[in-house]
C-alpha cells in the first residue's frame, strides 16, 4: 500500500503543477506572502500595534538605501513613525484574514442558496432574481452601501472596533451571488445525471441527495471560484478601507495603509503608498493566476489558447 | 415581444420599489428629518409639533407610501448639510460623473476593440501575449491604486497633469457644467478617465478576444476563407460583426457598473461628482442625501439593465422564449 504522500507525488495534479512555471512561481510567492503575514509577530522587526515602541520622531523616514534612511527601518517609516515593513506584514495578515473570512461566509450562503435553487424549482426563480439584481449593482456598490449603512448604524468609533468581523459580513453579503450562481449552474448540470436518478429511485431523501451526492460533485468549480473570490474580497476590502469604510489606521490593512500614505504622496513620501500597493497587487495577482491555472487543470476541455 | 417588454418593465418597477424600501428603511431608522430642517435652538415641544405636522408619527407603511409618491415626482428629501433638496444637489453633481464615465467609455471602446481583435487573430504574437499578460495585472490592480500611481508619476514626479478637481468649466443649457469644452477641463479629465477605464479595459479586451476566437472557429468563417475572401474582410465583416452581440450585452451592463467605480476615482482625484458627494454624505451622516444617491443610482442601474435586456430581446428572439417558461 502506497502512502498518501507517495500517491500525491505520482499524481497528475503535481505533474501538471510542476510543468507550469506560472503556477509554481505564483504558488511560491503566495506561500512566502502568507507565511510572512501570519508569522508577522515573529518575523516583523517592530510591533506596530504597540504604541510604546513607536516614536513620532521617526516619522516619514525613507527606505534604508536612501539618504536619511536608517537600517533599523528597512523600508522606511509611515507618517506615525511605524516601521513600514512590520506594518505591512501585519496589514497583510488583516487583509488575508478578511479575504478568507468573507469567502467562507460567501461559501456558506452561496452553497445553501445554490443547492436550494438548483434542486428546488420553486425557490429558483426568487433566489436567482435576487442574485441577478444584486449582481447588476456590482459587488462594489453593494459593499459600499452596506458599509455606509453599517457606519451610520454603529457610528464611526464603534465601527472601527469591530471592523474585521463587520468587513467580513459586508463583503460576504455583497459577493455571494457569484458563488451561488456557479453552484446552481453545476447543480443543474449534475441533477440530470444518472447517479442522481439512481439515488432517487432507491428512495433517498432530497436533502441527502443534495448534500451527499450532488455537493461533492460540484466541489471542483467551488474550489476555482473560491480562489478567485479571495482575490476579489481582498480587493473589495482595500477599496472599502480606501473610502474610510474599512480598517482604521491604528490597525491597518493593506488598503488603509495605501490610503494613509496617499496624503503624503504630494510631499514626496512615496514609500508609504507604493510598498503596500505593490504587496497588494502581488497578492491579488498570484491568487488570480493560481485560480486561472486551477480552472484550466480541473476543466481541460475549456481551452483558452 | 410585447409581453416580454411588459414583464421586464414590471420587474424593473418591482426592483425600484425594493430599493426605495431599503432606502426608506435607512432613512426612517437613522435619519432625522427634523434635524435636517431646524437648528440646535429649537425646543423639544416645537420639534414634536414639527414631527406631527410632517407626519413622522404615522405608521411605517403610510410614510413609505408618501416617500414613494414623492420619489416618483422627483423629490427625494432634503440634504441636511447643503440645506437644499437632495435631488438638486445630485443633478448639480451628475454632469461631472457622466462626463467622466463617458470619457472612460470612449477610451475603453476605442482601445479594447482593436486590441481584442488583434489578440484574437494573432494569439501567438508577442504583442498579444504582452497585452494578455498586462490585462491580468490590470484586473488585479485596484482602481484607486492605479489612480494614485498616475498621480504620483504624472503630477508629483513629472508635474505634467493636474491631480485634482475639474479645472475650468463652461455652463451649457443653463445648468450642465461641462469640462469637455475647455483645454483646462480636458487636461483635468485625462487621468481620472484613464484610471476609471483601467478596471474595465482588461475585461473588455479579454471578452472581445475570447468571443472573436470562438467565432473564428465557426463553420461560416471557414467557408469565407474557402471562398478566398481577403483576410481583413473576413475578420471585420464576417467575424467581428458576430462577436458584437455578446459584447454589447455584457458591455451595456458593465458600463452601468462603472458608475460604482466613479466613487473610488472621484475620491482620489477630488472630482466634484456624485461619487465624491456620496462619500462626503456618509462622512457627514447626511442620511437624506445618502439615500437619495442610493435611489438615484439604483434607478440608473435598473434603467440601463432593462434597456439592455429589451434591446437584446429585440435582437435575439431566443432570450424571449427562454425567459417565458
Amino acid at each position: 500500500m502506497r502512502s498518501k504522500w507517495q500517491r500525491f507525488k505520482e499524481s497528475y495534479f503535481l505533474y501538471s503543477f510542476l510543468r507550469d512555471p506560472i503556477a509554481y512561481i505564483s504558488f511560491g510567492i503566495l506561500l512566502v506572502l502568507v507565511v510572512s503575514a501570519f508569522g508577522a509577530p515573529i518575523i516583523a522587526p517592530h510591533d506596530p500595534y504597540n504604541p510604546t515602541t513607536i516614536d513620532i520622531m521617526d516619522a516619514e523616514m525613507p527606505p534604508a538605501w536612501y539618504d536619511g534612511g536608517s537600517t533599523e527601518f528597512l523600508l522606511g517609516t509611515d507618517a506615525q513613525g511605524r516601521d513600514m515593513l512590520s506594518t505591512m506584514l501585519y496589514g497583510m495578515r488583516v487583509s488575508i484574514i478578511i479575504g478568507l473570512g468573507a469567502v467562507a461566509l460567501q461559501a456558506v450562503i452561496g452553497i445553501v442558496v445554490g443547492l436550494l435553487s438548483g434542486y428546488v424549482r420553486k425557490l429558483d426563480n426568487i433566489l436567482m432574481r435576487i442574485a441577478d439584481v444584486q449582481l447588476s449593482f456590482s459587488t462594489y456598490m453593494v459593499a459600499i452601501f452596506i458599509g455606509a449603512i453599517f457606519q451610520t448604524v454603529f457610528g464611526v468609533g464603534n465601527y472601527a472596533k469591530v471592523a474585521i468581523p463587520l468587513l467580513i459580513i459586508i463583503i460576504g453579503l455583497a459577493e455571494w451571488p457569484q458563488y451561488a450562481r456557479t453552484i446552481r449552474a453545476n447543480v443543474l448540470a449534475e441533477r440530470k445525471k444518472e447517479y442522481v436518478e439512481a439515488a432517487r429511485i432507491i428512495g433517498l431523501s432530497k436533502k441527502r441527495i443534495m448534500w451527499r451526492h450532488i455537493l461533492p460533485n460540484t466541489l471542483s468549480p467551488i474550489l476555482v471560484i473560491s480562489t478567485v473570490q479571495v482575490a476579489n474580497a481582498i480587493m473589495s476590502e482595500a477599496a472599502l478601507s480606501f473610502l474610510g469604510l474599512g480598517m482604521p489606521v491604528t490597525r491597518p490593512s493593506l488598503g488603509s495603509l495605501i490610503t494613509a500614505g496617499f496624503e503624503y504622496i504630494f510631499s514626496g513620501a512615496w514609500w508609504i503608498t507604493i510598498f503596500p500597493g505593490i504587496i497588494l497587487v502581488a497578492l491579488i495577482l498570484v491568487i488570480n493566476l493560481l485560480g486561472d491555472w486551477l480552472r484550466d487543470y480541473l476543466n481541460p476541455k475549456l481551452y483558452k489558447g | 415581444m410585447f409581453a416580454f417588454i411588459v414583464k421586464r418593465v414590471a420587474q424593473a418597477l418591482l426592483v425600484m420599489m425594493i430599493i426605495g424600501f431599503i432606502g426608506f428603511a435607512i432613512k426612517h431608522n437613522f435619519g432625522d428629518p427634523v434635524r435636517d430642517l431646524v437648528g440646535q435652538r429649537v425646543t423639544p415641544e416645537e420639534r414634536a409639533e414639527i414631527r406631527e405636522r410632517l407626519g413622522l408619527n404615522d405608521p411605517f407603511f403610510v410614510q413609505y407610501g408618501r416617500f414613494l409618491k414623492n420619489a416618483v415626482q422627483g423629490d427625494l428629501g432634503r440634504s441636511f448639510f447643503f440645506k437644499k433638496p437632495a435631488m438638486d444637489i445630485i443633478m448639480q453633481k451628475a454632469p461631472a460623473t457622466l462626463e467622466l464615465v463617458f470619457a472612460s467609455a470612449c477610451i475603453i471602446v476605442f482601445l479594447s476593440v482593436p486590441l481584442g481583435i488583434f489578440c484574437a487573430i494573432r494569439p501567438r504574437h508577442w504583442f498579444s501575449r504582452f497585452t494578455m499578460g498586462g490585462s491580468i495585472v490590470g484586473v488585479s490592480m485596484p482602481v484607486f491604486l492605479t489612480a494614485i500611481l498616475l498621480i504620483y508619476v504624472f503630477s508629483v514626479e513629472l508635474g505634467w497633469l493636474p491631480s485634482y478637481g475639474r479645472g475650468e468649466t463652461v455652463t451649457l443649457f443653463g445648468w450642465w457644467k461641462s469640462g469637455l469644452l475647455t483645454a483646462d477641463g480636458l487636461e483635468h479629465l485625462i487621468m481620472p478617465s484613464i484610471a476609471l477605464s483601467s478596471i474595465m479595459l482588461p475585461l473588455f479586451i479579454r471578452l472581445i478576444r475570447s468571443e472573436m476566437m470562438e467565432v473564428l472557429e465557426s463553420e461560416y468563417v471557414k467557408y469565407a476563407w474557402a471562398k478566398g475572401i481577403k483576410p481583413s474582410r473576413v475578420w471585420i465583416v464576417h467575424a467581428f460583426k458576430n462577436t458584437l452581440l455578446p459584447v454589447i450585452t455584457v458591455g451595456g451592463v458593465q458600463l452601468g457598473i462603472m458608475v460604482a467605480f466613479t466613487i473610488l476615482t472621484e475620491t482620489v482625484f477630488n472630482w466634484q461628482g456624485m461619487g465624491a458627494m456620496f462619500i462626503e454624505s456618509v462622512e457627514r451622516a447626511d442620511t437624506s442625501l445618502m439615500v437619495a444617491y442610493l435611489v438615484f443610482v439604483g434607478f440608473i442601474f435598473v434603467l440601463v439593465n432593462t434597456l439592455v435586456d429589451i434591446i437584446y430581446g429585440l435582437i435575439n428572439p431566443m432570450v424571449r422564449v427562454a425567459g417565458r417558461k
